[in-house]
């Protein structure tokens, strides 16, 4: 262990107390059995999501510059999201407040308006609950805790969009070795195959999911998913990764709504990574919170000696 | 290519479609033909939408490749086609595993997902004009309606 982001600040977002509730549950027990330390901030707010930058640009900036603020009261350094949202907005007020006067000056109103200490880029660091495990515990690390081998499951990683786009709120990615790869991301299949699983070659581990979308156009979202579901399963995938809870619920409601709508059944499992992780380290499928998953994995899991 | 010169998207959707469900000796016997279809799909798709938006289609290439010189022709000033540029680099990489190599043992299931990544993009552009916003604000991380109202207040607070 490298001792790096042995502690760092947990922001949960909204997606992960409500349908993402599984992911929340499974990177908490992740991090107790690696022996890793999430304070959570206090009096988080919500990021805003998809939804207030509608509303106005900046005032989603000044809602994660809040968030960002808290850390920094709380004496930490790192922020971490396991969320694609909300790691997303945290990284683009990070830009935005080291590039643009106005999200600055926009943030200071706010900011001493809600009485609180203005946000000044640079002061946090924002990471992903894959740099996570990636930068606390590394592959060698996962290898030596492994106790319940993913061995012969094979996986494709789905990262969704929003971890690596737009490329310039992400400065520390396509660094060369070691880091992490916008184009074709790797963090989370370094971590499986480090915890004993098989990774497909999964052609759009990125590709639009649709997710926006869903309930104002649907069926994009139901054809877009499920060209995802079914190039997984013709890879050869039992499971697709998710390490996202918009991706992840994405994949299982528009799995169900393909067969209902469509007629086209696909049987690949959805996962989050954090839980397939889990459960390599020896915890249990409920530890994780394998049951809130839509889709159920329970046949696959059992058949593979997991959970 | 003179293939995409009337397709439609149902056309596009069809040879995926077709690419799919053949044989693996029908695709294994003209390999590199397939692979330049595969190409040809994707740039059809970008074509369509190019023209949908009253742009003449490149005959330019990137890299050497047509297909990302209409990608990049199709992401000016609109970068939420940010969402289909890595779908667009694995078509072309596809592409290459192929011609590379177009007798190896896997070429049927390499042009296979090779037509997985052609119809992703198909139905992404296919969505995007059915919708504009689609990946706006996601691969973006621009507002939908931004160009509707680019002066916004922030004294809702």
């Amino acid at each position: 262990m490298s001792g790096k982001y042995k502690q760092v600040a947990y922001y949960p977002g909204c997606a992960l107390e409500g349908t993402g509730h599984a992911y929340d549950r499974s990177t908490r027990a992740l991090g107790k059995a690696l022996g890793l330390d999430l304070v959570e901030l206090k009096n988080w707010n919500c990021c805003g999501a998809m939804e207030v930058k509608n509303v106005d640009p900046k005032l989603q900036t000044y809602l994660s510059a809040r968030n960002l603020s808290i850390a920094e009261d709380m004496g930490l350094t790192t922020v971490m999201a396991p969320c694609n949202g909300c790691y997303h907005n945290l990284k683009k007020a990070e830009y935005d407040l080291a590039h643009d006067a106005a999200s600055r000056e926009v943030t200071d109103r706010l900011s001493r308006k809600a009485g609180h200490k203005s946000y000044v880029a640079g002061k946090v660091t924002t990471i992903h609950a894959l740099d996570w495990i990636k930068e606390a515990i590394g592959e060698d690390g996962l290898k030596a805790r492994v106790k319940n081998s993913l061995k012969g499951l094979k996986v494709a990683n789905y990262y969704g969009c929003m971890y690596s786009r737009p490329r310039h709120i992400f400065p520390e990615k396509d660094k060369g070795p070691g880091s992490e790869a916008t184009a074709k991301p790797h963090f989370m299949d370094d971590l499986l195959a480090a915890a004993g699983a098989e990774n497909v070659e999964y052609p759009l581990k990125t590709a639009c999911c649709g997710g926006a979308h869903t309930l104002s156009d649907s069926d994009t979202s139901t054809r877009l998913v499920l060209n995802l579901l079914t190039t997984a399963e013709a890879c050869g995938a039992d499971v697709i990764a998710t390490e996202c809870p918009t991706c992840h619920t994405g994949l299982e409601m528009h799995q169900v709504r393909a067969e209902k709508v469509f007629g086209r059944k696909t049987t690949v499992k959805i996962l989050y990574f954090t839980q397939l992780l889990g459960m390599a380290l020896g915890l249990t499928a409920r530890k994780v919170g394998v049951p809130e998953n839509l889709s159920d994995p329970s046949e696959l899991l059992r058949a593979r000696g997991l959970g | 290519m003179a293939m995409s010169d009337a397709m439609t998207l149902d056309d596009i959707a069809a040879r995926c479609d077709a690419l799919l469900a053949a044989p693996n000796a029908a695709l294994a016997a003209a390999a590199p033909e397939r692979a330049d279809e595969l190409l040809a799909l994707g740039e059809a798709t970008l074509e369509i939408w190019l023209a949908a938006h009253g742009i003449t289609p490149t005959v330019e290439t990137v890299e050497g490749f047509r297909l990302l010189a209409l990608h990049r022709q199709g992401a000016r000033g609109e970068p939420s086609f940010n969402a289909c540029r890595e779908s667009c680099r694995e078509l072309v990489y596809h592409h290459n595993l192929v011609r590379l190599d177009p007798a190896h043992a896997d070429v049927a299931r390499r042009l296979r997902l090779g037509a997985m990544v052609a119809r992703h993009l198909m139905l992404f552009i296919g969505g995007k004009l059915e919708v504009a916003g689609l990946g706006e604000f996601c691969c973006a991380a621009r507002p939908l309606r931004q160009r509707e109202a680019p002066a916004q207040s922030t004294e809702i607070v």
